[in-house]
């Protein structure tokens, strides 16, 4: 049990093992029964029957039920695994052919190793800049294709330390076996030696404001006044409204997609008058930018975003 | 191929000779033999993919082959196993054999469109094998965007093509098949007297009407994608490779009832035969092919659990998935039951019949674990996906395949193959089966996944199992090609109604004549009324 999550899938899994088991036993011995008892002999006819409807109704309700069993644990495990919590940390995964780039929000990068503080809840947001691949810790129980031109994202929350594998489990070309790598879940003391050491250029927020700068994104989304883009502060996790009359969560694949396509959700009383950044900024960048924005939401009490906050998010929700 | 000639009666070997009496013919008999032919050559093509396959992972390290090499067997192994073999194989040469002689016909409805379909299948068949010697295909048999439209190097275009084109033989086999059985049934066949192979292979080929266009236009999108840069599944120019997905497995999910269903129409014959009863519950059996088929079209994106769709419709496609198990689990129940004070022998395909039922119910109960949408996320894409689907297509569709060879040779070639050789052949199958994919569910559930050239050595172990059962299964597979070829020549001479078996096509006599009857049949009972029929000489076992 080295995560969280293998506890209930194993669980689960011996429920299923159990079933699968009994009903195989189950007709494989009616099976061997009736062949040899009811094996041809002279002298001895067959019993002809229509066949029972009492008996037909059984064998499909009884099935069912037990199935709808297994349908209802699979899909609360799978909720939960599909619903993060709050408080984990978070790191940005991007796959390319063959290789596994992680970078964790604080800034530390790795390749082909993920390295976790033990009981803490992780998050992974990942994207793919060529092919899909599936990010796949068996000792987790975790799997999440990762996909070019979004984010998927998956979360875990390793129980025991140790190295662990990680495979790539979608086909992705010649070295598709070779795309593996490890997860190594450490002591949090360990884990705080191993953060400190190796050059670190700031966290990913830190480097995404640098970008936001760069790229001029500032001019139109300012913080201070209402500029020409909508505001950026307090956006994060909150509803969008469109212009189409769609509304949105303002979640990272969203923060993203309106980066690199600007044209594909028009916020509702704003101008498509943003740049496609599509081909202009790496996946990295991209991610460093998202890390910004999100931080936009989570300024501490009393700091100069905050006033904004409130105010920032009925701007871009109230329609013209 | 060799012609027994029987004597005496003219009948559909016999009744003209020379290669052009078989390349231009419209009976259905002789093309189903063009097919029977065709897709054995392609099942040793693709056997002998396996083969290397097995051979690779024999060892942790990538050693008999480059890892492009391993990627274009287990493409080559994929593709031709399920389009050039599976898909066919009990429609095209069984049904097709027996469809019209089973609903008291002459020939199918389009005896000419049946011919067609079968030249459109070898034109696929040659353009796979070009691109095979060429330089063959390593997107996996799925195609997946973006590596089959961008960054794959192979011969992409050429695989897509011929697979599209192989989907109109299905097409159009489908349709005739459809037709057939609506309006060339004998006086007195009703549905509800209809023999349960013939109404399995119309649930089949609705499917095949339905779903087959779909897959070609997938596949039409893919082969423009990689030709002009459309951008349909590329996400730069906004296009989506999730989409592929629900479009490949819109007819793939329900492709897999292709294979399965026409292998429990001949299930649904020989266990009646062999136990000398009528069938349990005819009505649920018939009805649990057409619900399968109906809801097979609702379950695709449980292929796409862990591919990013939404949490909501995962649960809807899980629930939706258990639905299709309840009629699979419905015929099982009802053949075992079929047993039951019956007066069981235990002849070829006997065997065969009891191996489909044991390996299809272990097929169909792990197949459970990847409806389960918790279990799922562990199991996608491992050994233990591939060790479910053999044991369905391969535990199911092949072992009723071979059952139903054997059950009709006699009709067929109008000789008996070697009994002892058949029960021993079965057996062989079994174990040699088993013993190559069991070991695969336990390297799944370790995390070995799939498509891998190498991997960590901890699962050599099981790996080596496997391969060792791949070989014996290899000569499981190669005794039925050589003693059915024996038997052609040194066979006993088959009577008419070897088996005793009730049904149209055991009426007229072995080998059937060009036109099938000679009096059109006139149907008075229901299928399956053994008590009215004998027990059968020969193969009334000891004592």
């Amino acid at each position: 049990m080295a995560s969280s999550h293998a506890f209930w899938e194993d669980a689960l899994y011996i429920f299923l093992v159990a079933v699968t088991v009994a009903m195989t036993v189950l007709i494989f011995a009616t099976v061997a029964v009736f062949a040899t008892k009811y094996r041809r002999r002279h002298g001895r006819e067959a019993t002809q029957i229509e066949g029972s409807l009492l008996l037909e109704i059984g064998w499909t309700v009884i099935p069912l039920g037990i199935m709808m069993l297994m349908f209802v644990g699979g899909a609360l495990l799978y909720f939960h695994m599909r619903t993060p919590p709050r408080d984990a940390a978070e790191v940005y995964v991007v796959a390319k052919q063959w290789m596994w780039k992680l970078e964790h929000a604080e800034g530390q990068m790795e390749l082909n190793e993920l390295h976790v503080p033990v009981d803490r809840n992780v998050r992974l947001i990942m994207t793919s800049q060529d092919v899909i691949h599936s990010f796949f810790v068996p000792a987790f129980r975790v799997k999440m294709d990762v996909v070019p031109g979004r984010y998927t994202t998956m979360w875990f929350r390793a129980t025991k330390t140790g190295t662990y594998h990680l495979f790539c489990a979608q086909f992705c070309g010649t070295m598709h076996s070779g795309m593996i790598g490890q997860v190594v879940v450490m002591d949090p003391k360990d884990y705080q030696a191993w953060m400190s050491g190796g050059p670190v250029t700031g966290s990913l927020a830190e480097n995404g404001q640098k970008l936001f700068q760069q790229f001029g994104c500032s001019t139109c989304h300012r913080s201070d006044v209402q500029g020409r883009g909508p505001a950026l502060v307090g956006l994060f996790g909150k509803p969008v409204q469109l212009q189409d009359g769609r509304t949105v969560t303002a979640d990272e694949d969203y923060i993203r997609e309106s980066i690199v396509n600007s044209q594909a959700k028009i916020v509702s009383g704003f101008q498509p008058i943003m740049p496609v950044f599509q081909g202009q900024i790496s996946d990295e960048q991209l991610n460093a930018l998202v890390a910004y924005v999100k931080s936009l939401s989570q300024a501490p009490a009393g700091q100069a975003g905050t006033p904004e906050l409130k105010s920032a998010g009925t701007q871009s929700q109230s329609p013209q | 191929m060799e012609i027994p000639n029987s004597g005496e009666r003219k009948n559909y070997l016999n009744a003209e000779y020379g290669i052009r009496s078989w390349l231009f013919t419209t009976d259905h008999k002789r093309i189903a033999m063009l097919y029977l032919l065709s897709i054995t050559l392609f099942f040793f093509i693709g056997g002998f993919a396996a083969l290397l396959i097995r051979l690779e992972l024999l060892t942790p390290g990538g050693d008999l082959l480059t890892a492009d090499a391993y990627n274009k067997a287990f493409t080559t192994h994929g593709q031709i196993m399920v389009f050039f073999f599976l898909i066919p194989s009990i429609p095209a040469v069984l049904g097709n054999f027996l469809i019209p002689m089973m609903v008291g016909a002459k020939d199918l409805a389009f005896p000419r469109i049946n011919l067609i379909s079968w030249y459109i299948y070898i034109a696929a068949g040659i353009l796979y094998i070009h691109c095979l010697v060429t330089g063959g295909v390593d997107t996996g048999w799925t195609f997946y965007p973006t590596f089959s439209t961008e960054f794959s190097n192979t011969k992409v275009i050429e695989a897509g093509l011929a697979i599209f084109i192989s989907g109109f033989s299905s097409i159009l086999t489908g349709l005739n098949f459809v037709v057939t059985v609506h309006r060339m049934r004998a006086p007195g066949l009703t549905w509800s007297r209809l023999p349960l192979f013939v109404w399995s292979h119309y649930a089949t080929s609705i499917i095949m009407l339905l779903g087959t266009p779909v897959i070609a236009i997938t596949l039409v999108l893919v082969v423009l994608e990689r030709a002009l840069n459309l951008g349909i599944f590329d996400p730069t120019r906004g296009g989506d490779p999730v989409l592929f997905q629900h479009l490949f497995w819109f007819y793939s999910h329900p492709a897999v009832y292709i294979m399965i269903l026409p292998s429990m129409a001949v299930i649904s014959e020989i266990v009646p035969c062999f136990s000398r009863k009528r069938v349990f519950g005819y009505s649920f059996v018939a009805i649990s092919s057409i619900a399968i088929a109906a809801i097979g079209f609702l379950v695709w994106a449980h292929h796409m659990f862990v591919a990013g769709i939404s949490l909501y419709s995962a649960i809807v496609f899980s629930f939706l998935s258990f639905l299709v198990a309840v009629p699979s689990a419905v015929k099982i129940f009802n053949w075992t039951a079929t047993m039951y004070k019956g007066s069981v022998s235990f002849a070829t395909p006997m065997l065969y019949a009891f191996g489909f039922i044991g390996l299809f119910t272990i097929g169909g109960l792990t197949g459970l674990f990847l409806a389960t949408l918790g279990t799922d996320v562990h199991l996608h894409d491992t050994y233990f996906v591939i060790a479910h689907f053999h044991y369905v297509m391969v535990g199911g569709a092949i072992m009723g395949y071979l059952g139903g060879i054997h059950f009709w040779w006699p009709k067929i070639s109008g000789r008996m193959y070697p009994e002892a050789w058949g029960r021993l052949a079965a057996l062989i199958v079994f174990i040699g089966f088993n013993l190559t994919f069991f070991p695969q569910f336990i390297l799944g559930y370790l995390g070995m996944p799939r498509r891998y050239w190498q991997y960590p050595p901890e699962y050599q172990v099981l790996n080596v199992l496997s391969t060792a059962g791949a070989t014996i299964l290899a000569v499981g597979y190669l005794l039925p090609l050589v003693y059915l070829l024996w038997s052609l020549r040194y066979g006993a001479p088959a009577e008419d109604n070897p088996w005793k078996a009730t049904g149209l096509e055991w009426t007229t006599s072995s080998p059937p004549p060009t036109f099938n009857f000679d009096e059109t049949p006139v149907v008075t009972e229901e299928a399956y009324a053994y008590d009215k029929m004998p027990l059968p000489e020969e193969v009334t076992l000891e004592r």
